[in-house]
């Protein structure tokens, strides 16, 4: 990879990427659904939906404003708590989030689509350009920031408003993070999580090096580099490789990680014709996207593979109910011991696990000839290993609330401190972080 | 409300036979002399969809009219809450209007036909009254009330802003109508448009007239494009005012019928109109004592098939509640319309919360905390129900009026142990007020 040192946010996405084929699962208000359901709106005091945001978005407020026409006073307010609030309306799980906590459900009346008013008035804001911040007075202090995910680019444009000059880090040559790269296609797809960090930048001054890894690796920038440069840091990378089974054929061919999968779906062309069944083993929620993913890119058989039974999923079960209406279906209590082909995977020898996940001593074959693994990723936080004052647990980093670490000076936010959440976390500990390294940054004086 | 629930009547079978004035109706829903009205073959639809009678277009020298006519207030989503509206009178030839009133009279000759006639001389009303008795008009409803357009010509609001020109046009009409057709009854059209209602009213009764039909529709304008900075609606680049009606205007019918008909002086009958657009509000204005009810604006909105819901509706209320004939109805709620002198201020009621159903909005919070008498507050147990200062709640109602769920907030009636005791008998001295609440 060459190094950039562009502050575009644009890299070409190539036309033929394989989740061009997806449709919005849910697709936008126009202007008289959106004031319909703005209108239902009660404005609760003190409002549960507002409460169970993690940016603490004044929702009963943006949605007044839509109802009343106010739909750049309604971005402004939804922008001013999440930078993101484009890409949150369209991939946070509303559904345990705002929307399960909506007082409607408690009498028996369909919960306000509060995504969806959040996608029409954010959709609006990025369309005609409007834009609501400035960046501060020059405070002649900088924040160098590591990953180009959600976590940092909120913090990045936090410490913006507050005058601070910011470098972001990223080993890769696309910004966003997952938000950009891994997030399921019939929710957003790549060229809207972009368009919406193009117009983050517009702030100005958010300088983005792209193609430069930071840590111990060879042709990284060495952590004590990235301290010299910066008046203080922040660690907004986020989890590794999908984590491998151990068992014998994971080699095959046919064989992949979830994420990786994604990925390459998200931002590349894929031939998978050749596929009639496929496999993801998992339980959680990129398990569900992937088995989503792979009914929407046309293969006729997609089975999902876990462990313990349905309800013991981790995985959202508005989800899974999503994806057992496109017609997934499930082998529950099912072991991976081995894949099994000749170069290429063919089937899944399985152990039978009963409902407390213990061997019955049954075995069985399930056919498949792409088999993805969406059993976790790997921690990063070992690349931390060393530095005097970051400690970690079980491969996160530990900070105060704010997200400072033990090191003064370094803050963490996002995947690599709470070990894999939502991008509406991500933005939020990037966010209280910004806040509190500015207070740090003044603290400090000249 | 609460703690006065009558006692369930016998279920009978009523029937909705409407004499209003001498006008004979098979239901007491007339359509109100307006767009609805502007035809035969509308008016013939009109009763096959059951309407009971048709108070024609207003008949009179036809004009011209301006596009556009019409606007809507909307609210929190609900389009056309409100109307109003500059169109005329009539603009079709007189005679087709004639014409076709004399053969929807032959096809339903048991439904009401009213003319509705607005013209200027004695000789004009002579011509006009005369032409409805040949068309087979079973009344007259002279309009006084259009608040737009023809009262700067003289006529409709004009007249009923003038109780002695009123009654001299009253005058001239009930002396055509004996003359043309003896008994042939005559309606006098009242506008809102006046302080006091009474005098109108009276005015007509003096002139000799049958009944009374109110409200006509109040002045306005209906908003404004704030684009273009002209009001609505527009007419090329500049608007007027127009007549207000619709669902938003009831409250203000309703108490200008009943000021009348609580007046014991005023023995007329009284055609009820203004917002009414469900049965509920037809049997609102029948307890205030009007005997038939006109509808407009909602038909304009939803068509005539509405009368279905609104005949079954009246139907089934007046099977529960005992009332076999719409005269019982009429007026029945008017003994509880009292003065505010003559209000118990010792009654006391306040506010409990069914904790079951609420929901947790905490609407009530904020409209007791900003809007009343700050005596509702947040739970502190974690269950989003609030807790109610009882002390300090003055009975007010708001939270109960802003509360989402029915049923949820009822204001329950408190025995303070003070007697019934009215301002004007506390003013005489006569009686003792309970200590006043939420006035620290």
């Amino acid at each position: 990879m060459s190094k950039s040192e562009s502050t575009s946010a644009q890299p070409v996405l190539q036309s033929d990427r394989a989740e061009s084929v997806f449709k919005d699962f849910k697709p936008p208000y126009d202007e008289g659904h959106a004031v319909v359901e703005a209108s239902r709106c009660l404005f609760c005091d003190e409002p549960p939906c507002q409460q169970a945001c993690p940016t603490s978005i004044d929702i009963p407020q943006f949605i007044r404003k839509i109802a009343t026409g106010n739909i750049k006073g309604s971005a402004r307010t939804i922008f001013d708590a999440n930078i993101l609030g484009m890409s949150c309306a369209r991939v946070c799980p509303v559904e345990v989030l705002c929307v399960g906590d909506c007082v409607y459900n408690h009498m028996g009346q369909p919960p306000i689509q509060i995504g969806k008013l959040q996608r029409y008035a954010t959709d609006i804001a990025l369309a005609e350009g409007w834009q609501f911040f400035e960046a501060g007075p020059d405070t002649g202090k900088s924040v160098g920031l590591v990953g180009a995910g959600p976590a940092s680019i909120a913090a990045a444009h936090q410490l913006r408003r507050a005058g601070h000059a910011v470098t972001i880090y990223d080993k890769r040559d696309v910004i966003g993070g997952l938000n950009t790269w891994g997030v399921a296609p019939y929710k957003m797809k790549a060229e809207a999580a972009l368009e919406e960090l193009e117009w983050v930048l517009r702030i100005g001054g958010i300088d983005i090096q792209l193609g430069i890894g930071v840590g111990p690796g060879e042709g990284d920038l060495p952590f004590e580099e990235l301290e010299a440069r910066h008046d203080a840091v922040f660690l907004g990378f986020g989890l590794g490789e999908d984590s491998s089974l151990e068992v014998p054929g994971q080699d095959l061919e046919g064989v992949h990680g979830a994420v990786d999968f994604i990925e390459c779906m998200k931002l590349g062309a894929l031939d998978l014709g050749w596929v009639k069944r496929a496999a993801v083993v998992g339980g959680g929620n990129t398990a569900i996207d992937a088995v989503r993913e792979l009914k929407g890119l046309g293969i006729p058989e997609v089975v999902l593979v876990y462990r313990g039974q349905e309800a013991g999923m981790s995985g959202y079960q508005h989800e899974w109910k999503a994806a057992k209406v496109e017609g997934v279906t499930a082998s529950w209590g099912s072991q991976p011991l081995a894949f099994l082909g000749a170069g290429r995977v063919q089937s899944i020898h399985c152990a039978r696990l009963d409902e407390n996940k213990k061997a019955t001593g049954d075995m069985f074959t399930l056919g498949a000839d792409l088999v993805l693994l969406a059993i976790g990723q790997g921690k990063l936080g070992e690349l931390l290993g060393g530095i005097e004052g970051i400690a970690l647990e079980r491969g996160k980093v530990v900070t105060d609330a704010d997200g400072a670490t033990g090191r003064p000076g370094w803050y963490a936010g996002g995947d690599c401190r709470n070990g894999g959440k939502e991008v509406v976390n991500a933005v939020d500990e990037g966010k209280r972080a910004a806040l509190a390294i500015d207070a740090y940054l003044r603290n400090k004086g000249g | 409300m609460d703690g006065n629930q009558m006692k369930k009547p016998a279920r009978v079978v009523p029937d909705l036979t409407t004499n209003c004035a001498g006008i004979v109706s098979p239901n007491p829903f007339w359509l109100a002399s307006a767009p609805p009205t502007n035809s035969g073959p509308q008016i013939e639809r009109a009763f096959e969809a059951g309407w009971g009678g048709a108070v024609w277009k207003t008949l009179g020298q036809p004009i011209q009219n301006v596009s556009s006519r019409f606007g809507g207030l909307n609210y929190g989503g609900k389009k056309n809450i409100g109307f109003n509206n500059i169109e005329l009178i009539t603009d079709r030839p007189l005679e087709s209007n004639f014409r076709e009133m004399l053969a929807c009279k032959k096809k339903f000759p048991k439904h009401a036909v009213i003319a509705s006639l607005m013209v200027e001389t004695e000789a004009e009303w002579e011509e006009f009254i005369a032409r409805s008795v040949d068309a087979g008009a079973d009344g007259l409803e002279l309009n006084f009330g259009c608040p737009h357009g023809m009262c700067e010509r003289g006529m409709g609001s004009a007249v009923g802003q003038e109780p002695k020109v009123n009654e001299r046009i009253t005058s001239w009409a009930k002396k055509y109508a004996e003359k043309y057709k003896p008994g042939l009854p005559v309606l006098i059209k009242l506008t809102p448009n006046v302080g006091d209602i009474l005098p109108h009213g009276h005015a007509a009764q003096r002139g000799g007239a049958d009944g009374v039909s109110l409200i006509n529709t109040i002045k306005s304008i209906i908003g404004v494009d704030i684009d273009n900075y002209v009001p609505y609606p527009r007419v090329g680049g500049q608007s007027t005012n127009g007549g207000y009606c619709g669902a938003a205007v009831k409250p203000i019918a309703l108490h200008m019928v009943g000021q009348l008909a609580r007046d014991p002086d005023f023995q007329i009958p009284i055609s009820g109109i203004g917002g009414v657009a469900t049965w509920r509000d037809a049997v609102e204005f029948i307890l205030l004592g009007s005997t038939s009810v006109q509808v407009c604006t909602e038909v304009m909105l939803k068509g005539y098939r509405i009368v279905e819901d609104m005949i079954e509706g009246l139907t089934e209320y007046m099977a529960t509640h005992g009332f076999e004939t719409i005269d019982q109805m009429v007026g029945k709620a008017i003994p509880a319309y009292s003065e505010w002198g003559l209000l118990d201020l010792n009654y006391e009621t306040v506010a409990k919360i069914d904790a079951d159903k609420c929901i947790g909005c905490y609407d009530c919070v904020a409209a007791c905390r900003d809007g009343a008498h700050q005596c509702i507050f947040p739970a502190t147990d974690g269950t989003r129900v609030p807790t109610i200062d009882e002390d300090e709640c003055v009975g007010c109602n708001l939270c109960q009026i802003v509360c989402p769920v029915v049923d949820c907030i009822s204001m329950v009636e408190v025995d303070n142990g003070f007697g019934e005791a009215t301002w004007n008998e506390a003013v005489a001295g006569e009686k003792t007020l309970r200590p006043k609440k939420g006035s620290h």
